[in-house]
């Protein structure tokens, strides 16, 4: 199975976020950058499935040249090679997805994995713009899958229950939380990943559809309410968490 | 300045990736087997499948393949979450690995090194009753008879020797006498289980509750000859190599633990509030964690530099002893800080800076005192000369 796995280069989740002097992107100086984690899911799952079936795993990123690190970590894990699209700085989910749907129509894949989003940006569009772009079918925030003669089935989680979805091959799949627990890659394979090539492609000729014109960091956080244990606090706080923290 | 200032793509992955190992596999079980005084056999065997046991040793033997800096930050992330499983790793990779890799014929090597990255553990067998800092009054001795060498005597203190993963240890031995009066050392390579070889797990520790640390006996313990490492008379530069090297792993446990007594005490200043505010707020409170920054600062470039220096295969008798000494008192230094910071509860079980406090004290004596880096150091700078 030839397996093609796309991820992104997002701020660590642990990292202070400060935004730039310019007012519309984030100050990336001190910022540690990461594999996006719904992207090691999908990373994770690609190499499960060549394991079982054999094949080709393949992980691209859409970035610039600081990006070369992510596909290093996904190298160390095991994929088998990587691509590297050079583009704009601050692309928008159209423009990623139309420079993955480029590599895709090179690379012929019979699988896309991604993550269910990236937790930079939150947009949640790529897998289906994708699947929009390349006539495929795409489901996504996966959490369970099964390939087998070529018949493809996942498990979505939805509020409340799961729903099972069938597609045949090729096919775009993207990962939730509880599909795999990504395995941690092995020092000599950390080493060995240094000398392996990053195969370097300009960005196809796109253009994003939107532009950021400003950030803001909330200045307050929420403030915290507190309760009693009289009757009509209880009432307030199942009120509470039912209409507005929508948990039960 | 980032912790990674300097770093390769690999370093900063190898990095994250045992900082992510320690936290999900080591840090849920550390404070039990502390408390139990336990060597667990599960976490050393997952350390191993990681590769972290041949960490620098050739990929033809099942090594990592890793360079210095790699290997210390290694020893580091480990540190920096429990102290008795990075002595697991630091000592050895340092002390076990170390010898047989560089003073080891071919022979030996391939007929250990294999195994000892696989997930075996190897230790190294040097001090003794009668010899810590005073090594070359070791007492322990080897007489030829045929092709054999014949062992009688005792060690103390080895680490990794005992434990159910143990293939063996490097043993330092009196073989006779040099043409200066001074006793000749040797050293031989003893397998656990050979008949007249005794190890007993030593118990009772203040610190690295959880790393294996043994007496080892010998009786008319026979030894063939092919299991003489080098010459006959090499052991004690064998010996004051392996410490050299060995000196910066000690170290890397120093700056680790204090990185890890930082984070902690950081992170419950900003939670802890006295007087209406956060304890971090209080002056003498902020100034004990600067106090600590400052130190980590300039100690983690530092090492760095001397294991750039040991990749380029230069001599760092003197810079070696200088970042252990540094590293392993500004471990001293965060770990009190880390118990003040948390006044009664510092005191605690339940708080890690209870067992950052204790398990700090070892990197001031093992592996060379503070007294003894110091005597090296001036040593160096001509003191005596
Ligand atoms: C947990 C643990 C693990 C260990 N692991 C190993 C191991 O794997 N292999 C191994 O071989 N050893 C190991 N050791 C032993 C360790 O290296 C020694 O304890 C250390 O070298 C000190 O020797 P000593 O205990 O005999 O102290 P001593 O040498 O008796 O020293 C006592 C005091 O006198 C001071 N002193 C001694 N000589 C001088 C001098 N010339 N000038 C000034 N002061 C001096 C010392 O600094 C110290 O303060 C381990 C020890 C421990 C506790």
């Amino acid at each position: 199975m030839n397996i093609l796995v796309c991820i992104s280069r997002v701020p660590d989740t642990a990292t202070k976020v400060v935004i730039g002097s310019d007012g519309n992107s984030i100050d990336s100086q001190g910022v540690k950058f990461i594999v996006n984690p719904y992207d090691e899911l999908a990373i994770e799952e690609g190499l499960r499935l060549r394991e079982k079936n054999g094949g080709v795993v393949t992980a691209v990123t859409i970035g610039t040249d600081k990006s070369t690190d992510v596909l290093r970590t996904a190298l160390a894990m095991g994929v088998d090679k990587v691509i590297l699209v050079k583009g704009e700085e601050n692309p928008d989910s159209f423009y990623v997805a139309e420079n993955l749907a480029a590599v895709a129509k090179d690379e012929n894949p019979d699988l896309i994995l991604l993550g269910r989003q990236s937790v930079d940006f939150d947009s949640l569009q790529i897998p289906s713009a994708l699947g929009e772009i390349l006539g495929m079918p795409s489901i996504s925030v996966v959490s369970k899958l099964t390939i087998e003669d070529g018949k493809v089935t996942a498990e979505r989680d939805i509020e409340g229950g799961c729903e099972i979805v069938e597609a045949s091959l090729p096919c775009i799949i993207s990962a939730q939380k509880g599909l795999n627990e990504p395995r941690y890659p092995k020092l000599p394979d950390i080493m060995k990943s240094r000398s392996k090539p990053i195969d370097q492609r300009d960005a196809a000729a796109a253009a994003s559809r939107t532009s950021i014109i400003g950030m803001e960091i909330p200045l307050k956080q929420r403030a915290g309410k507190i309760l009693t244990d009289s009757d009509d606090d209880i009432n307030e706080l199942v009120r509470m968490l039912h209409e507005d923290a929508k948990v039960i | 300045m980032s912790i990674n200032r300097n770093l390769t793509e690999e370093q900063i992955l190898l990095r994250d990736t045992v900082r992510k190992f320690a936290e999900d596999v080591i840090r849920p079980q550390a404070r039990e087997l502390d408390e139990k005084e336990e060597f667990s056999d599960e976490i050393t065997a997952e350390m191993a499948a990681m590769g972290f046991l041949g960490a620098f040793l050739p990929g033809k033997y099942g090594g990592s393949e890793l360079d210095y800096v790699s290997y210390i930050i290694l020893v580091e992330e480990l540190a920096r979450v429990d102290s008795s499983h990075a002595a697991t790793i630091a000592a050895h990779n340092s002390l076990g690995a170390g010898p047989l890799y560089y003073y080891g014929n071919e022979e030996q090597k391939e007929k250990y090194l294999p195994k000892i990255c696989q997930g075996h553990l190897w230790g190294f067998g040097l001090t003794e009753p009668e010899a810590g800092s005073d090594a070359g009054n070791t007492q322990t001795t080897a007489v030829r008879d045929g092709d054999y060498w014949v062992l009688n005597g005792s060690k103390i203190f080895i680490t990794n020797a005992g434990t159910d993963m143990t293939l063996g240890s490097t043993v330092l031995t009196v073989t006779g006498e040099n043409a200066n009066g001074k006793k000749e050392l040797t050293c031989f390579l003893v397998e656990n289980g050979t008949t007249g070889y005794e190890t007993k797990n030593m118990k009772g520790k203040l610190m690295w509750r959880a790393s294996n640390t043994c007496e080892l006996y010998f009786t008319d313990c026979r030894v063939h000859k092919s299991q003489m490492l080098g010459k006959r008379g090499d052991g004690y530069h064998q010996m004051l190599g392996t410490l050299d090297n060995g000196r910066l792993s000690i170290a890397a446990m120093g700056l680790g633990l204090a990185q890890g007594a930082f984070e902690y005490a950081l992170n419950y200043a900003k939670q802890r509030k006295t007087f209406g505010k956060p304890i971090a707020r209080h002056q003498a409170i902020a100034y004990k964690l600067a106090d600590i920054e400052v130190g980590i600062a300039h100690a983690r470039p530092y090492l760095y530099e001397v294991c750039r220096m040991l990749d380029g295969n230069e001599r760092i008798t003197k810079e070696g002893a200088i970042a252990k000494l540094n590293c392993s008192e500004l471990a001293h230094m965060a770990a009190n800080h880390c118990v003040q910071i948390l006044g009664g509860y510092g005191l605690m079980k339940e708080y890690d800076a209870e067992r950052f406090y204790r398990d700090q004290k070892l990197l001031e004596i093992g592996e060379g005192t503070s007294e003894i880096q110091r005597l090296v150091i001036s040593r160096e700078i001509g003191c005596f000369d």
